[in-house]
């Protein structure tokens, strides 16, 4: 009988259900026992959270590690699982497993560095965590700059906290964007990697980038063109995943696995990749 | 090394039989398998089994773990596999298939240890029989295995009228006192002859010269953006039998089955042929045939190597050869793919 195995999970419990967006919701998670998280993170690292019947996935931790008392997954409705998890009430019981992957280089590569994170939006999920793990650790990071688009202003994800929070603090800097004009909307409308150029960043920011596929590849193209490099570009990749460490054999971008290599890669490492993802 | 009568192994075996459960090679309606001994007839006249020596260890299906639902409240429970515990021998393993299990345990045995692999290795003892007629689908020597000189827990031999056996590892130390109870000293020079006749078909095997160190030549980019994978492709059913009769193909699922009254998780088989494997919400990263048929052998001649100090991810036992329904394989793969130049 075997009862530890990285594919067991452990229990966890829904404390509380934001509604964000019309397909976006954040979950409150912690374990079952009620006394804290399941279990320590580095931002950018995901876990596979699972509804015994419906299914497992992966979901990057929203939320940051220096969150002593709960972990937040911002998830959008796009299948079985997640639907399933979007009927659900507070005090459902989920099963969890985790930490997997590697994290963005909070310790290493960013340390020291103004910070330009993008996002398009689901893609602020995994960098809400990096992004509130620097305001928590302030002094050691320079200057933050945030650029985060959506369809329009009802799908800016954790748009409350962005207002009251990040807006309101010295040394960050918030630019939103809608693709859309929008009644009740004053701010930025256009795409997000045509008002990155705009916003004419000076180039010796190091970039946390995460969005639909599409947004990355433009963004990062945009990023080239501005005179950024590859090397000062971080990213995190999804792929279809199982077992989470690197032996289920699916989530493979040439030799390397987005669920143990990744998901954080720099821009000039997944070049080095086939473009299969 | 020790030997016994041919016509006297099942001394042996039942000696065996009698501290774990022993598998043989057995006939079965359209192979050769390995099933209990005394359960069917045993044989020696098989170039391989039918099915790899890994499911012994990584079986097709298995129960991981069990939950009970009840209203907004889940329960986790062990699962209950009875065959996990089971302390097992498998004797007559080709040198390809021992070859495998060191491939596999490379996946499975590395940080984070999977617990299930790792208890069901760790239970069996692998007993290798040295090949005497490999076939025309055989190509292991490409890949510096030799039929005559397997690498398991224990070896066996048969020339002559004798079985030979010598035990390799610790593991395989327990054996000894059943070996010892009814088998004679023997010596290896014994066996020098049908090694060298053996070595003799090897030499003549259509596949054995396969061109390998051209493939480690070349860049994974350049192999993967090989305008040939539509060509070898093409024919493709994706049907999985490749990767179901490989005893290096790796991947698995973990699917569900509501009993009525639980939920119990299984990790299973799957394969990399198949249009889903990699199907998303939001898309599938492998749309057609070509690029699952580049990831399988891109997976064992340039991924696997690059992540294992150059070793690749196939042992050469020549199954897909000889069960692909449209005749694609490995072996096809690495000769059109060592040409390099054009699709032709």
């Amino acid at each position: 009988m075997i009862q530890n195995d990285t594919l067991i999970p452990m229990l966890g419990v829904v404390t509380d259900i934001r509604i964000d967006t019309p397909d976006v919701k954040t979950f409150r998670v912690v374990s079952a026992d009620g006394k804290g998280k399941c279990f320590e993170h580095m931002p950018g690292q995901c876990a596979m959270l699972s509804i015994p019947g419906v299914g497992e996935a992966m979901f990057s931790i929203t939320s940051s590690p220096t969150n002593t008392e709960y972990m937040e997954f911002s998830i959008k409705k796009c299948g079985c699982l997640t639907n399933w998890l979007h009927l659900m009430d507070v005090g459902q019981q989920i099963t969890i497993r985790g930490p997997y992957g590697n994290a963005f280089p909070v310790d290493t590569a960013l340390k020291g560095q103004d910070l330009l994170f993008i996002a398009g939006g689901i893609g602020l999920a995994p960098l809400r965590s990096v992004i509130n793990y620097c305001r928590h650790y302030r002094d050691r990071y320079g200057k933050i700059d945030i650029v985060y688009g959506s369809r329009s202003m009802d799908d800016l994800v954790d748009y409350k906290e962005i207002i009251d929070e990040w807006m309101n603090e010295a040394g960050v800097d918030v630019h939103l964007t809608i693709d859309r004009p929008q009644d009740g909307w004053d701010g930025h409308v256009g795409f997000v990697p045509s008002y990155v150029k705009e916003l004419e960043f000076p180039t010796n920011k190091t970039v946390l980038l995460c969005g639909p596929p599409i947004m990355i590849k433009f963004t990062l193209q945009g990023l080239m063109e501005m005179g950024f490099s590859k090397t000062q570009v971080f990213t995190t990749m999804e792929l279809k995943m199982k077992c989470g460490v690197g032996k289920c054999g699916r989530c493979n971008i040439g030799d390397k696995y987005v669920c143990k290599d990744g998901p954080v890669f720099r821009c000039d490492e997944l070049g080095e990749l086939p473009d299969e993802y | 090394m020790k030997k016994i009568k041919l016509s006297n192994a099942s001394a042996l075996f039942e000696k065996i039989a009698e501290t774990r459960n022993l598998y043989v090679p057995t006939k079965c309606e359209h192979s050769v398998e390995f099933k209990k001994f005394g359960e069917g007839e045993l044989t020696y006249d098989y170039v391989n089994s039918g099915r790899s020596v890994k499911d012994f260890y990584f079986p097709q299906s298995e129960n991981i773990v069990d939950f009970k639902v009840d209203g907004k409240n889940i329960e986790i429970l062990p699962s209950v596999e009875e065959d996990l515990d089971e302390k097992y021998v498998v004797f007559g393993v080709r040198a390809c298939d021992a070859a495998s299990t060191k491939i596999l345990d490379r996946v499975f045995l590395t940080d984070p240890v999977d617990s299930f692999y790792k208890t069901r290795r760790e239970n069996g003892i692998i007993v290798s029989l040295a090949c005497t007629r490999p076939a025309e689908t055989c190509f292991c020597t490409a890949f510096g295995i030799d039929p005559t000189e397997p690498d398991a827990d224990a070896c066996a031999w048969i020339s002559g009228d004798y079985l030979y056996i010598e035990c390799n590892s610790d593991k395989a130390n327990e054996l000894c006192a059943a070996i010892d109870s009814v088998c004679e000293d023997a010596d290896a020079s014994e066996l020098t002859e049908t090694k060298n006749n053996t070595k003799k078909i090897l030499d003549k095997l259509p596949l054995a010269d396969l061109p390998l160190d051209k493939i480690s030549d070349k860049e994974l980019k350049e192999l993967f953006y090989s305008d040939k994978w539509l060509h070898m492709s093409e024919a493709c059913l994706g049907c999985g039998t490749c990767t179901y009769v490989c005893p290096t193909c790796q991947c698995y699922d973990i699917r569900e089955f509501d009993t009525g009254h639980g939920v119990k998780r299984f990790r299973c088989w799957d394969s990399c042929m198949y249009s889903d494997f990699t199907k998303m919400a939001h898309g599938n990263p492998r749309l057609t045939q070509t690029e699952r048929f580049r990831q399988r052998f891109m997976h064992k001649l340039v991924y696997y190597p690059n992540n294992n100090e150059g070793i690749f991810g196939c042992v050469g036992c020549g199954r897909c050869v000889a069960s692909c329904p449209v005749s694609k394989n490995i072996a096809g793969v690495i000769r059109e793919l060592a040409k390099g130049g054009k699709a032709e």
